[in-house]
């Protein structure tokens, strides 16, 4: 309930604020009668597409990261962080200046092969049993550092891709097609759908490799499944909105404190909360710096590194 | 967890006898490592030549005995300003540079214990980062103001990760964790001051935020070389300590090193040559971090590696310099985009290599 609300709360304010401030009553009205005034086409031109698109990927990015803490029984565990969004726009990088690629659809494959090929990455150094969360993140921020330098230089070798580029280092729902949600919507669902599929057999692996298969559960299969959902679900928000991370740090941290650790609760909640997370961060976004906005992957980053931090100091370093 | 524990104590079983020379002089004696010595003497020589190649190389093609005749004051007629006043500044400050950052790897992976434990992954070089942008944003800075902002902004960072992971005493991991966390804060302060300057200003901001060599001149020598003069002494006086501190707070104490204010003093000194080294040439990935491992795998020595860890830092950066100049044809292209895509690659190999050790 309460997520719901806050989730509609999200969705008004994403709506609302902005450089020209619109009062619900309007947003009502441009949603529902628009007589096409100027009110009514920032809402349904502009701001409309950015939150669905926003809901789409913060949804995604949160039930992979919900995935990726139970998978991996690593609290510290991001898409983000370790290195899967990253991969996806490297990917999408490469595909523009070395393929000369220029459709979306294109980016979409490039972008799920480079989700992939992380996210085998990151299930090979953190699925074996002595892998610790501080090896994880030391091996994820490193290989976001190199992919960084990678992309970094792809921009430089190549001026004039520049700036179709600019997008995939920094992750923004500004200015975003509508139309790139459709096309990326079924991957989405499809990855949704088989996260909340894997939901009791990822509960089960949570209670250790030995637990899992005296429960019925089979480890390989739910491994192989896991790295799919979470390819499907970053490499298609990646695709569309560029590298955020840190969404799938903080919800799943801040869902499992009401729901247990039982991820066939915790899962359709971070759908849920990822959401609103995601408007509120754009909405923060758009409203620091007026006119101008900051991407809203600027914003997580910096919320979600503060989290991590505080969490680092929580923890004993017994359990690191 | 033990890409470090697993060196120290592998490396002090390997050598049970010590080869060891001494010098002796009077009431003093030094106590060095015959082939650590040999390879930071072989260190040097590489360095030199790299350095002299890549001031031959450029548009106008200056073979190795030109340079070094122009050197001497007898080289082909208006070499003298293309060598001494464009190529020579780049190159020394590739060579400062490398050694500043290797040296304060070294320092930091030694009290972190964890060969990734290093300044550019674990925040200082995005807090030296973040007080050079404000610098050149907001203040116009030339050479001197980004430097000091770096240096702010190093140790402000520094003291921050420092008081946060403290809790009794830091320990290595929740240090190395904690410097993460900050440096996503930091990253997204950079970004965000990044988008907000204007268009000038972001394309300088975005040329140096990725580490370049590009357009260096005696300035940035001067800024890298001074953390040298200023810190080198320290950390060499204190590298003693590392040792002691690698076996653990309790043993070091019992042999007469005090633990915390030891660390302090290692932490001030790598983060000002980091600060420094950052604002000479921005950030550039991967070489505090590489540098060390590297010299402790040619040293085959246990303890800190301070000296070959700078050298080989030097090294590395002149390098890649040399490789970034020479395969792109142009002298534009930043060296940290040839030390980040090495970086990731050691660093896949270094975590193979680990897990089929099974030391992690």
């Amino acid at each position: 309930m309460l997520g719901t609300a806050l989730l509609i709360a999200a969705t008004a304010l994403s709506l609302a604020v902005g450089a020209e401030r619109i009062p619900l009553g309007d947003v009502w009205s441009a949603l529902f009668s628009p007589s096409g005034s100027r009110h009514d086409n920032i809402v349904r031109e502009l701001r409309l597409p950015r939150t669905l698109i926003g809901i789409a990927a913060g949804a995604a990015l949160g039930l992979a990261g919900g995935v990726m803490q139970v998978l991996t029984r690593n609290p510290l565990a991001d898409p983000g962080l370790l290195g899967v969004n990253a991969g996806a726009s490297a990917a999408v990088v490469t595909a523009i200046a070395v393929f000369g690629i220029t459709s979306f659809t294109g980016y979409l494959w490039f972008a799920l092969v480079g989700a992939a090929v992380a996210a085998v990455l990151v299930n090979a150094l953190g699925g074996t049993r002595s892998a610790t969360p501080v090896r994880l993140a030391l091996a994820g921020t490193a290989v976001n550092a190199a992919l960084f330098g990678y992309v970094n230089g792809l921009q430089l070798w190549d001026l004039s891709t520049l700036d179709s580029m600019r997008y995939w280092t920094v992750g923004t729902l500004e200015k975003r097609d509508p139309g790139l949600l459709l096309d990326t919507l079924p991957l989405l669902v499809a990855g949704a759908l088989l996260a909340f599929a894997l939901a009791r057999p990822l509960g089960a692996i949570a209670l250790g490799e030995d637990q899992a298969r005296a429960l019925g559960a089979s480890v390989r299969r739910t491994r192989v499944l896991s790295v799919v959902a979470i390819t499907l679900l970053c490499g298609s928000a990646t695709a569309v909105c560029g590298p955020i991370s840190f969404v799938g740090l903080m919800i799943p941290h801040a869902v499992r404190a009401f729901t247990g650790p039982e991820p066939r609760w915790m899962l359709p909640y971070c759908a849920l909360y990822a959401p609103a997370l995601m408007l509120v961060s754009d909405v923060i976004g758009r409203v620091v710096v007026p006119p101008s906005e900051i991407q809203v992957d600027i914003v997580t980053s910096f919320l979600g590194g503060l989290l991590f931090i505080h969490l680092v100091r929580q923890r004993k370093v017994a359990k690191l | 967890m033990s890409l470090v524990q697993d060196t120290s104590r592998r490396n002090g079983a390997w050598r049970a006898q010590p080869r060891h020379g001494r010098v002796r002089a009077g009431r003093y004696s030094l106590r060095f490592d015959p082939r650590a010595v040999l390879v930071c003497a072989v260190l040097i020589v590489l360095t030199a030549a790299v350095v002299v190649l890549s001031v031959g190389t450029g548009t106008y093609e200056l073979s190795p005995l030109e340079v070094l005749r122009t050197f001497t004051g007898n080289g082909p007629p208006g070499a003298d300003f293309i060598v001494l006043d464009l190529r020579l500044p780049r190159a020394v400050v590739a060579v400062l540079v490398g050694f500043g950052s290797g040296m304060a790897g070294a320092v930091f992976q030694s009290l972190t214990r964890n060969p990734l434990g290093s300044p550019d992954i674990i925040g200082f070089s995005n807090g030296a980062s973040a007080g050079a942008l404000v610098a050149i944003i907001f203040l116009d800075a030339g050479t001197a103001q980004t430097a000091s902002g770096a240096l702010l902004g190093g140790f402000a960072t520094a003291v921050a990760v420092y008081l946060l992971a403290w809790r009794r005493g830091v320990h290595g991991y929740r240090l190395v964790l904690v410097g993460i966390g900050a440096s996503a804060v930091l990253g997204a302060m950079t970004s965000f001051l990044y988008v907000r300057a204007d268009i000038g200003k972001a394309a300088q901001a975005a040329a140096w935020m990725i580490g370049s060599l590009n357009a260096r001149g005696w300035g940035e020598a001067g800024i890298a070389g001074l953390g040298l003069i200023v810190c080198v002494p320290v950390i060499l006086a204190h590298a003693r300590r590392l040792t002691m501190l690698e076996m653990g707070d309790d043993t070091a104490g019992a042999l007469g090193v005090p633990p915390e204010r030891s660390r302090l003093v290692l932490l001030s000194a790598g983060t000002c040559l980091t600060a420094l080294a950052v604002a000479a040439a921005g950030p550039i990935p991967f070489l505090a971090m590489a540098a060390p491992q590297l010299a402790r795998r040619v040293t085959r020595a246990a303890g800190p590696n301070v000296l070959p860890a700078a050298w080989m830092g030097a090294l590395l950066v002149a390098t890649a310099d040399l490789v970034t100049q020479r395969v792109t044809g142009s002298a534009l292209m930043p060296v940290g985009v040839v030390m980040g895509m090495g970086g990731g690659l050691y660093l896949a190999w270094l975590l193979l290599r680990e897990r089929r050790a099974h030391h992690l």
